[in-house]
């Protein structure tokens, strides 16, 4: 018999790319967008329709696809019973911290020369965070500062690195040995720069809230941030500082709230607010030439995939 | 000739190594000894000239002498000077003895600085170095660009809010908080469930009680809030029936609370109608009977 034909449309249909003049070839375009959106509409309709028709008997309704329903299942996610990962928290190197031998005390400090914003956002950075202190860096290696400040009993060491004086980088160090964790800070926001904002932080411990740390990395992340921060919150001040991740970015707010009724809270946003993303971790303290990197933010290894995270 | 080339190059023609500011001319030639432009220290109107240069680190001496003037290739002599400043001037004394005072002297002091920078170089390179990393222009936007859809979709506010409620809920926060509807909702609730459960509740409730008034007599020296003395009536006959279930959930603590908010004005939105429930020593006696 005839050949049947497989895929030759009749009539055959111009591709809208295939004309060559531009602003036909725009205005076909548009002209096709119109007619997809248009179907779209009708076909949305007619399932409404079919779903009202079926009543009870209608198929639950799809969920819509998110980057997070969506995102590469990481083997590191930490389960909340393993007992490995508990084991492993109990002997790290925040273990004296979560068993309240240590209290945190911090020393906030930039790179050479910080100009205004950077100086302003370190003040504000040593209000939120309770027990720290800011100093100023004049040309001091950091490798020498470090003994210094395990002689005086720090906990933790911030560094804030300034770039065209916006501060653009942060680097967290835990103290007597601990892991050093370098981040890329952006969206820097003053106190004065927040709209709507409240009064000035009070003296009182805040509470800490951290979100979405799942992975094992995110996990130690978490707890270099919590090792931050006292660890008996006064309820009294009601202040939360909130790191939240999301999609690899750390959001770090810090809130004043108030409960309402038992269902309703209001927040009000008081003191700065900025957003990391972690580079590297590195084992010991800093240290550029000899440290050892437990994780680096590869580029082209780790960017590939747009549901892949790391945190 | 020298003197022709100056006439010609130095002062009315164009030399391209000559380069004129308001107050002087500069000359960009290689192996000028000063770097001004003038009829002594221009390399190509004199013929018996010479300059230090360094390379590397190392400093050397260049010499230029009429009689290779023809010789373009093997025009300029060259020395390497010792390491040593002494003996490295020795070395340019020996080398340009019987030139004129000017050259040698201009070499000196050319040899001095610039093994001062030398020096100054290497002990830099010893402190710590700027290390400057190029951004990548589409890197940074994609990464802005994520960032910023990843705010939208952490919706923060709500995160917190809801871990704010979940935290209260397991009562974390203990007693500071006293919300007597919460209280008699999960009473509801229980005694919608199983009946019998609910008698277990009460019992409960009695336990708490019993605990309770041995703090509420602890903080009894604790002043109240007589601005709360409307909501206070208001509530109080609305809330005489529950009171019995609801003696645990007194709270002393909202005194500290109290204390903790008239400081701050802040949170107080008077837009929202507040109400917060407490209770006065005064009306407790008759409650409880």
């Amino acid at each position: 018999g005839p050949p049947a034909p497989e895929r030759v449309l009749f009539p055959p249909t111009f591709s809208v790319s295939e004309i060559k003049n531009k602003q036909r070839r725009h205005f076909m375009f548009l002209r096709w967008k119109q007619q997809q959106r248009k179907e779209k509409l009708a076909a949305k309709k007619k399932r409404r329709k079919e779903r009202e028709a079926l009543g009870d008997k209608a198929p639950p309704k799809a969920i819509p696809k998110t980057i997070e329903n969506q995102r590469i299942y990481d083997e590191t996610t930490v389960d909340p019973n393993d007992e490995e990962v508990a084991f492993d928290e109990a002997t790290d190197e925040f273990a004296p911290y979560f068993n309240r031998q240590t209290v945190p005390k911090i020393l906030i400090t930039t790179s050479d020369r910080p100009r205004g914003r950077t100086v302003r956002f370190c003040e504000q950075l040593s209000t939120v965070i309770p027990n720290s202190h800011v100093y100023y860096r004049r040309g001091l290696a950091l490798k020498r500062i470090i003994p210094q400040c395990i002689a005086r009993d720090f906990t933790d060491l911030i560094v804030i690195n300034e770039d065209r004086k916006i501060p653009n980088g942060m680097l967290l160090s835990h103290l007597p040995d601990g892991p050093t964790a370098h981040f890329r800070m952006s969206s820097v926001r003053l106190r004065k720069e927040i709209k709507r904002k409240g009064k000035e932080p009070t003296e009182h411990i805040p509470e800490v809230i951290l979100n979405n740390f799942t992975t094992r990395l995110g996990h130690s992340i978490g707890r270099m941030f919590a090792s931050l921060f006292p660890h008996d919150p006064q309820f009294i001040g009601r202040q939360v500082a909130t790191f939240h991740n999301q999609r690899d970015y750390i959001f770090f707010r810090f809130h004043r709230y108030i409960f309402k009724s038992e269902k309703k809270v209001g927040i009000q946003e008081l003191g700065p607010r900025f957003t990391l993303k972690l580079r590297s971790l590195q084992k010991g303290t800093f240290d550029s030439k000899f440290g050892e990197y437990e994780w680096i933010h590869k580029r082209r290894e780790m960017d590939t995939s747009r549901r892949k995270f790391h945190l | 000739s020298s003197q022709v080339v100056w006439d010609t190059l130095g002062n009315r023609q164009f030399c391209s190594y000559k380069i004129t500011t308001k107050t002087q001319n500069f000359c960009r030639n290689e192996y000028n000894l000063t770097g001004l432009c003038n009829r002594s220290s221009c390399p190509l109107a004199n013929s018996q000239y010479a300059t230090i240069r360094e390379e590397k680190g190392r400093c050397y001496l260049y010499m230029k002498t009429i009689e290779r003037a023809a010789f373009p290739r093997r025009l300029w002599e060259r020395v390497l000077l010792n390491k040593n400043y002494e003996k490295a001037l020795e070395q340019i004394d020996e080398n340009l003895i019987y030139w004129p005072r000017f050259i040698r002297h201009k070499c000196k002091q050319r040899f001095t600085k610039i093994t001062q920078y030398l020096i100054r170089i290497r002990k830099l390179t010893l402190k710590r170095q700027r290390k400057l990393v190029p951004l990548r222009r589409k890197i940074e936007r994609r990464e802005n660009r994520r960032e910023e859809k990843a705010l939208i979709a952490a919706q923060l506010e709500n995160a917190i809010e809801k871990e704010l409620l979940e935290r209260l809920k397991q009562d974390t926060y203990g007693d500071i908080y006293n919300f007597p509807i919460h209280a008699f909702d999960k009473a509801l609730q229980q005694q919608d469930a199983e009946s019998e459960s609910e008698s277990d509740a009460e019992k409960e409730e009695d336990d708490d009680e019993d605990e309770d008034m041995a703090k509420r007599e602890f903080v009894e020296a604790d002043d109240s809030e007589l601005s709360d003395f409307e909501d206070m009536d208001k509530l109080e006959t609305s809330s005489e029936e529950e009171q019995e279930e609801e003696e645990e959930v007194e709270k002393k603590a909202s005194h500290s609370k109290s204390k903790g908010k008239t400081p701050l004005k802040g949170p107080t939105r008077r837009k929202r109608p507040y109400i917060e429930i407490e209770y006065e020593e005064e009306t407790e006696p008759t409650a409880k009977t």
